[in-house]
């Protein structure tokens, strides 16, 4: 699949966005961040302008962006209006906790109930981002069991180091924070190894034969495109990364987007001051290219069943 | 569910006319919306298409809006090649043409060399360059298919195509050689379909396998150039399995006729004859020797016979029975050239002979035939053939068609229900009695020529030859070197003028023809030969003149550009004098007309020629008075000409009251009958002259009152040519007649009467040799483009914009080559790189790729790197149209001896990959053309935005 | 509406039948040129003249081989909207402007209100939907909806442009809901097949397999070896008697 750069940033930076917001408005609520004004005018004004930021890159993906507003009916049945959906809903409950944390300094009561609802909307966003792709059975790399876990995961673990780092920089409490962030890094290191081994020894399931449904006369080979310069569908869906390329490209996000800033956090755990928050901001921004590296070869290894027709051997 | 009109107008107008994407000529409608061109389909009324449309057809309007097309006449300024020219005005153009025409015309006609292309108007273009009185005249036939209408005239006064056409409704088994999907494209399209619905078989004789063969129900991949050597085999067959209609053999051809044998005599091998010039046969009933044809003979198709002289005659059957039972014609020995196994031969063989034999029809359609005697039924041989180019397109291919046509009338399938029919026109006497004109004392300052340029002779004295038996014919046709050239040799016509051999000329005057690049043989040498100079630095060639809508390759290399409009911006006439759409139902014509105007400073063609001889005082073209004959231009002459009394270029709707068809005096309103009718006109023959027209009474007393006819003499078919073997016994000094030396052992060899295969590459003599180039290359026109106008065509492009050479997957093997690779086609002549694909569907031995996708850069309005510049490629680069010089230096053309026919097919090479790292791009590559238009080509196209919508 | 008609009173759709397909692409520019000043005005081409010239087709033709050696054959392969029954480029849409039409099972985009996110084209395993680059939204075959119910167009062009244009017949319009229909008739004769069945989205357009080939590969080896006359003398000699007696047989 293409990797369309709007797509990579709007998935990315809307997915560190709710998952710093969810954390804050939740963390708040359940007590465990002091509702400090500075920390959540930055918190919010970050996760908020990461969220925000996102959907606005994401609407460049459209071909017509002004009417982006008409993405929001079909909830019952796409995915995608259901992420519109659920990001426009969770301005809400977000917009309450930040207000109240920073406006009025409070994050307990009907604040701690927005808190909790806002970390929860956030969720299901990413949830909803994840579901556009995994529920695509014309993509074999997407719709599997690990995609939508990995969104979540990554928005956590991009979220959490981001909440660490401005913990950090603010000189306030950062380790439970940073825990958060290891352990999401960790699991997401973890998820997305499976994912890897996933997609690499699921088998294609449809090839050139059953696609044209001329098996039953031998094997097929393409012998004349129907056009003989890329159309959209071949731009769009037949975008190939070689194998070797991948690799190393896999092995730059395991580096990025997981070792490094675990390593990063462990010796920001361990090292004494002014080091840990220098340590985290630079396990965050190692984390930001690492997970805009994933989400590029998230679309790069992806194969859809179209481009049998035009000659891909299994898909 | 929003709000949606399926009702909304789809135009405010409908015209019928006729469509130019190809030769097919198919009728489309157009419909117009606020004046602009909406949308383009078939006419279901048409008789050529019957509602559908090709690939090409439907993109018309790209054609239409096409960038390339050129906006007013343009005068050299830059060297010839730059393409740098300045805009004039029409009547400056025209002048000019005038005064350059009119001084040759007053000093030497010949010194014109008037040739057309992919012209339509040939009955006109012919006719204007009689009035001019050059002998230098055709059209592009003898680069196209003239071994295909040569081999189909000499025979049996039909042919392939447009002379003729399978009975589509009744045949069971259907016989294509060679690529096809060029010509009569829709109507063969839509006869597969019903053949396959029906279930009647079709058999693809054809190195490769792509479009029709696609879908046939055999494919047989033969060896490039040894279709007459299968054929052969299958007649072979035939006649030792006796599956062969004898009785249609003793009826309608020349089985029986006796030929003398008396060798060494100027008389062997001719017809013996009766006082009034009949060919003698031996009737069986009698025992008398009678002149044929004649009612009631049962003539003997075998023995020897002796003559009145005492001298001893054999009937044509017995000798072409000799020949193709020979054992060096049986399956087994042409198994091995043509790369067909013998037991498929026989099966084939076998096939013909089931469907011809125990499928025969019988149609309850009584008829009469010449002699007056009355069938109850008509008989049919359901088996019917096609073949085109890829016949043609070979040094052997005249006689190639002739087995092929030989091998229908043994098995009596020749305009019988299910067999092949005569498309009338046709027939017409074997061969038509028209003889060229253009020897040296037809041709006289300021004079017309006296009779056609075209035609078919019979004897060495029709030749057009000096004293000497050198040429008169710029391009050599109708000399020892091309007998039969019924249409020219526009292939050698630039060549043969920069060289002076025959002599040199002062004007070349050129329409729609691309003769710089994809119709030419041997770019780089004809580029050459259009920029030599001689030594006073003047160009060999001193004056070009070319008409064409688009700014293709070839106007670069002209002084004078003469805008043509396109298709939808003029009148044409598509005439039963010249190229007609006819069914075998019943002779059809057809006209375009303008059905929008055109936004530029253009004309068609065919007004500027009738403009400019009345500018030259031509006599048909100028009244009494000095005033234009034809004030209205085409139009007014299409409705006004007569070509002899009552005859004109339209044949419906004649007569004052419009109430005549063939024959009748102008009709001031055929033009408004034909646009009113569909832009055509379709005489249905009657059901009891529709089938044995060569010998049908009703047809043939019809078809002379028309004027299709000189009488109702029936066709008889000619297995055994004589006019051949006159050739022949001049070449061998029997005759008396003086023939060059150079020639004498060419001629007698190739103008045997009965027809024989013999490997192309015999006629190149001194040719390079096989193991140097041990590879086949040939080109198909892909169905989507005709020629080079199809990839300047915004959407025919998107489909084809750079061509691959299709190599056979066991060669790529071989050569270690994967898709993609570049290779080196390396012919005689020179190397062309190109990129390759494999395939399984071709002959092993065998190359092949898409003709004319290649463009040159800066010509057709594209961009300078559009992939036809820099990935597209021709094989016409590796063609020689000369072949390797003879003893004595002289060269012939790349063409059949017999016919002049452009010999494209018959092209050796080798292929040598590519080393790493040399560029994927095309090679040789010239320099970029100059833009005669500088019209910025879009960027993006939103073509029918205005038009669309789902409101009303 | 982006939720599927729970029935379609008929299930309009092509029939494709591969066995009689040349690969002319009549249809494919007999589409485009209807399309592009129709329902889907227009249908963009973008850099036309130049080096990557590509545009919206709503209807492409492949050409594969298939097969090995002798039994090895050219399939041209016509694709396009399948207009499914269950079509997930509908449900997956966002806006609705994606439909299915409840009275003919028409799939459709609303030009209108489509916001071009292309997640249609990711959702159709037939690669059928085309994006229009100049007009941002997504375009696809539409049946010609607004031709077959056409009263300004005559009764009997009222098929889509495709099927208009087809020379050879390879392409028939019809209600594939019916099974007395002749498209679903030559459906059932012919073993018409959906395109990748196993996505369960119903396709209702048909493929018709190639036929069985009727040459040396299938050929039983029926062809008896000619029966030779067996009298004396040379085989000319023998082929002479023979054309003497059949022509005396007729005479008599």
């Amino acid at each position: 699949m293409h990797p369309a750069y709007s797509v990579i940033v709007f998935t990315t930076a809307s997915g560190a966005g709710l998952g710093l917001i969810a954390l804050l408005s939740a963390g708040a609520a359940l007590g465990l961040i002091p509702p400090d004004r500075t920390l959540g005018i930055a918190g919010f004004g970050v996760g908020f302008a990461l969220f925000t930021g996102g959907l606005l890159s994401s609407t460049l993906h459209l071909g017509r962006p002004e009417r982006a507003w008409r993405a929001f009916s079909e909830w019952r049945s796409s995915w995608l209006s259901r992420e519109g959906v659920a990001a426009v809903v969770t301005y809400v409950p977000a917009g309450i906790a930040a207000l109240g944390w920073v406006m009025l300094g409070r994050s307990d009561g009907i604040f701690a109930v927005a808190g909790v609802l806002a970390a929860l909307a956030a969720a299901v966003t990413v949830y909803c981002t994840g579901q556009i792709y995994a529920s695509l059975p014309t993509i074999r790399q997407w719709q599997q069991p690990l995609t939508t876990p990995v969104y979540l995961i990554l928005a956590l673990a991009t979220g959490a180091l981001l909440a660490t780092a401005l913990l950090a920089v603010l000189g306030h409490p950062w380790s439970l924070a940073a825990r958060v962030a290891f352990l999401a890094l960790a699991v997401g290191l973890l998820m997305k190894m499976l994912y890897w081994r996933a997609i690499d020894t699921s088998r294609p399931r449809y090839t050139i034969e059953a696609a044209t449904g001329l098996g039953a006369l031998g094997k097929v080979r393409p012998l004349d495109p129907p056009h003989t310069q890329p159309n959209f569908v071949m731009r769009e869906m037949g975008f190939e990364i070689a194998r070797k390329h991948a690799e190393r490209l896999r092995g730059f996000v395991v580096l990025t987007l997981f070792a490094l800033p675990m390593a990063l956090l462990a010796i920001a755990g361990a090292a004494p001051s002014p080091i840990p928050p220098m340590a985290i901001v630079l396990a965050a921004g190692s984390a930001a290219v690492g997970v805009l590296v994933e989400r590029w070869l998230f679309f790069a290894e992806a194969e859809h069943v179209s481009m049998l027709y035009y000659g891909k051997a299994a898909a | 569910m929003p709000p949606l009109d399926t009702s909304r107008p789809v135009s405010d107008e409908v015209k019928a006319t006729t469509c130019y994407m190809c030769a097919c000529r198919c009728g489309i409608l157009v419909h117009l919306k606020d004046g602009e061109v909406r949308y383009i389909e078939g006419n279901p009324d048409h008789p050529v298409n019957k509602g559908v449309i090709c690939g090409k057809g439907a993109a018309g309007i790209m054609q239409h809006l096409s960038p390339a097309r050129l906006r007013a006449p343009l005068l050299r300024t830059g060297e010839r090649g730059k393409g740098e020219f300045k805009e004039i005005s029409w009547e400056e153009a025209l002048s000019l043409a005038t005064d350059w025409l009119g001084e040759v015309r007053d000093r030497d006609p010949k010194r014109l060399a008037f040739f057309t292309g992919r012209d339509q108007s040939q009955s006109l273009t012919g006719y204007w360059a009689i009035q001019y009185g050059t002998p230098n005249y055709a059209a592009h036939g003898g680069f196209c298919s003239v071994n295909m209408a040569a081999a189909g005239l000499y025979t049996f006064g039909g042919a392939f195509w447009e002379f003729g056409e399978p009975d589509w409704e009744r045949t069971e088994y259907f016989l294509l050689f060679g690529v096809a999907e060029d010509h009569g494209s829709n109507p063969i399209k839509k006869a597969l379909g019903t053949l396959k619905k029906r279930g009647a078989k079709i058999v693809a004789v054809n190195p490769v396998r792509t479009g029709y063969g696609a879908i046939a129900d055999e494919w047989i991949g033969i060896k490039p150039g040894t279709d007459g050597l299968f054929v052969a085999a299958l007649i072979h067959e035939l006649l030792a399995t006796r599956k062969i209609d004898l009785d249609y053999l003793a009826r309608y051809t020349n089985a029986p006729w006796l030929v003398i044998d008396a060798p060494g005599t100027a008389e062997h091998g001719l017809f013996a004859r009766d006082e009034a010039g009949k060919a003698l046969v031996h009737d069986l009933a009698t025992g008398q020797l009678v002149g044929a044809p004649a009612a009631g003979l049962k003539p003997a198709l075998t023995g020897r016979h002796t003559l009145a002289d005492g001298r001893a005659g054999q009937p044509v059957f017995a000798l072409l029975a000799e020949r193709y039972l020979d054992p060096h014609h049986a399956p087994e020995a042409a198994a091995e050239a043509t790369g067909v196994p013998a037991s498929t031969i026989r099966r084939i063989a076998a096939e013909l002979a089931e469907a011809a034999f125990t499928k025969e029809i019988r149609l309850a359609q009584p008829w009469t035939d010449w002699t007056g005697e009355t069938h109850a039924e008509m008989v049919g041989r359901p088996v019917s053939m096609h073949a085109m180019r890829g016949i043609s397109a070979h040094a052997n291919g005249f006689h190639t068609c002739r087995l092929i046509h030989i091998l229908q009338i043994l098995l009596g399938s020749i305009d019988c229900p299910g067999g092949f029919r005569y498309k009338p026109p046709y027939p017409k006497p074997v061969p038509p009695p028209l003889k060229p004109f253009g020897k040296p004392g037809h041709v006289k300052p300021r004079e017309p020529l006296g009779g056609p340029h075209l035609g078919f002779p019979t004897s060495p004295a029709d030749l057009l030859v000096d004293d000497e038996g050198k040429p008169t014919r710029i391009d050599k046709a109708f000399s020892w070197e091309a007998p039969f050239a019924a249409h020219g040799l526009m292939h050698m016509v630039i060549t043969n003028a920069a060289l002076g051999n025959p002599y040199s000329i002062d004007v070349l005057f050129l329409y729609m023809a691309n003769m710089s690049w994809n119709s030419t043989m041997n770019v780089p040498a004809v580029l050459e030969h259009l920029t030599a100079k001689d030594e006073t630095g003047a160009y060999k060639i001193p004056k070009i003149i070319y008409s064409d809508a688009y700014a293709s390759e070839m106007v670069a290399y002209a002084d004078l550009i003469l805008p043509d409009t396109t298709y939808l911006e003029r009148y044409d006439c598509i005439s039963l004098l010249d190229r007609p759409i006819s069914e075998a139902d019943g002779p059809a014509d057809a006209i375009r007309h303008p059905v929008v105007t055109p936004d530029r400073d253009v004309r068609g063609f065919q007004e500027v020629l009738i403009d400019l001889g009345h500018r030259l005082k031509l006599p048909a073209f100028t009244s009494p008075d000095g005033s234009p004959k034809y004030p209205g231009g085409y139009a007014d002459y299409i409705v006004n000409h007569e070509r002899s009394p009552g005859i004109g270029p339209l044949a419906g709707w004649r007569g004052e009251d419009g109430a005549n068809f063939g024959k009748g005096k102008p009709n001031p309103d055929q033009l408004r009958r034909y646009i009113e009718s569909g832009g055509f006109h379709m005489h249905h023959l009657k059901p009891e002259q529709r089938f044995y027209k060569h010998a049908n009474k009703d047809y043939l007393e019809w078809a002379t009152a028309v004027g299709f006819m000189p009488s109702s003499e029936p066709v008889i078919f000619q297995l055994y040519v004589e006019p051949m073997q006159r050739f022949r016994l001049a070449a061998e000094g029997r005759t008396g007649e003086s023939v060059p030396e150079q020639h004498r052992a060419r001629v007698a060899r190739y103008f045997d009467p009965l027809p024989f295969w013999y490997p192309p590459e015999d006629v190149a003599g001194a040719g390079p040799s096989r193991t140097a180039y041990p590879i086949h290359a040939v080109t198909q026109r892909p169905m989507h483009m005709y020629h080079s106008w199809g990839t300047q065509n915004a959407w025919l492009r998107q489909i084809t914009n750079e061509n691959r050479l299709y190599v056979h997957r066991d060669l790529g093997r071989r050569l270690g080559l994967a898709d993609d690779d570049w290779v080196w086609i390396v012919g005689a002549l020179g190397r062309v790189k190109a990129p390759v694909r494999l395939m399984t569907g071709c002959h092993p031995d065998t190359v092949w790729t898409w003709n004319a996708i290649g463009k040159r850069q800066g010509a057709w309005a594209l961009d300078p790197d559009a992939p036809e510049t820099t990935k597209g490629f021709l094989l016409n680069h590796l063609i020689s149209e000369l072949m390797p010089e003879q003893a004595g230096g002289y060269r012939y053309s790349n063409s059949d001896p017999v016919t002049g026919q452009a010999a494209w097919y018959d092209l050796m090479v080798r292929l040598e990959r590519c080393a790493p790292g040399e560029p994927h791009e095309t090679s040789p590559r010239f320099e970029p053309l100059g833009r005669p238009t500088q019209i910025d080509a879009p960027r993006e196209l939103r073509f029918g935005e205005a038009f669309g919508g789902r409101r009303s | 509406m982006t939720s599927l008609p729970q029935r379609t009173d008929r299930k309009l759709g092509l029939v494709i039948d591969l066995d009689i397909c040349v690969g002319c692409h009549g249809c494919a520019t007999s589409c485009k040129e209807w399309n592009t000043g129709g329902y889907s005005a227009p249908l963009s081409d973008q850099d036309p003249y130049g080096a990557d010239p590509h545009g919206a087709w709503l209807n492409r033709i492949h050409a594969y081989e298939v097969g090995e050696g002798a039994a090895s054959r050219t399939v041209h392969f016509p694709r396009s909207c399948l207009h499914c029954e269950t079509p997930a480029c509908v449900t997956v849409c966002p806006t609705g402007a994606s439909y299915k039409r409840a009275e003919d099972g028409i799939v459709l985009v609303n030009p209108d209100t489509c916001i071009g996110c292309k997640l249609c084209s990711w959702a159709c395993p037939y690669g059928a939907r085309e994006y229009d680059y100049a007009h941002g939204v997504m375009k696809k075959c539409t049946l010609c909806v607004d031709r077959i119910y056409n009263t300004n167009i005559p009764e009997r062009d009222r098929v889509p442009a495709c099927v208009k244009a087809c020379p050879t017949g390879a392409r028939a319009f019809g209600d594939l809901g019916d099974p007395q229909s002749e498209v679903s008739r030559s459906v059932a004769v012919r073993g018409g097949y959906n395109l990748l069945e196993a996505f369960g989205y119903q396709p209702v357009n048909k493929y018709l397999p190639p036929r069985e080939r009727r040459d040396a590969t299938t050929a039983a080896r029926s062809a008896s070896p000619p029966t030779m006359p067996t009298s004396d003398g040379t085989s000319i000699e023998r082929f002479f008697a023979w054309v003497d007696r059949t022509l005396s047989a007729k005479e008599t």
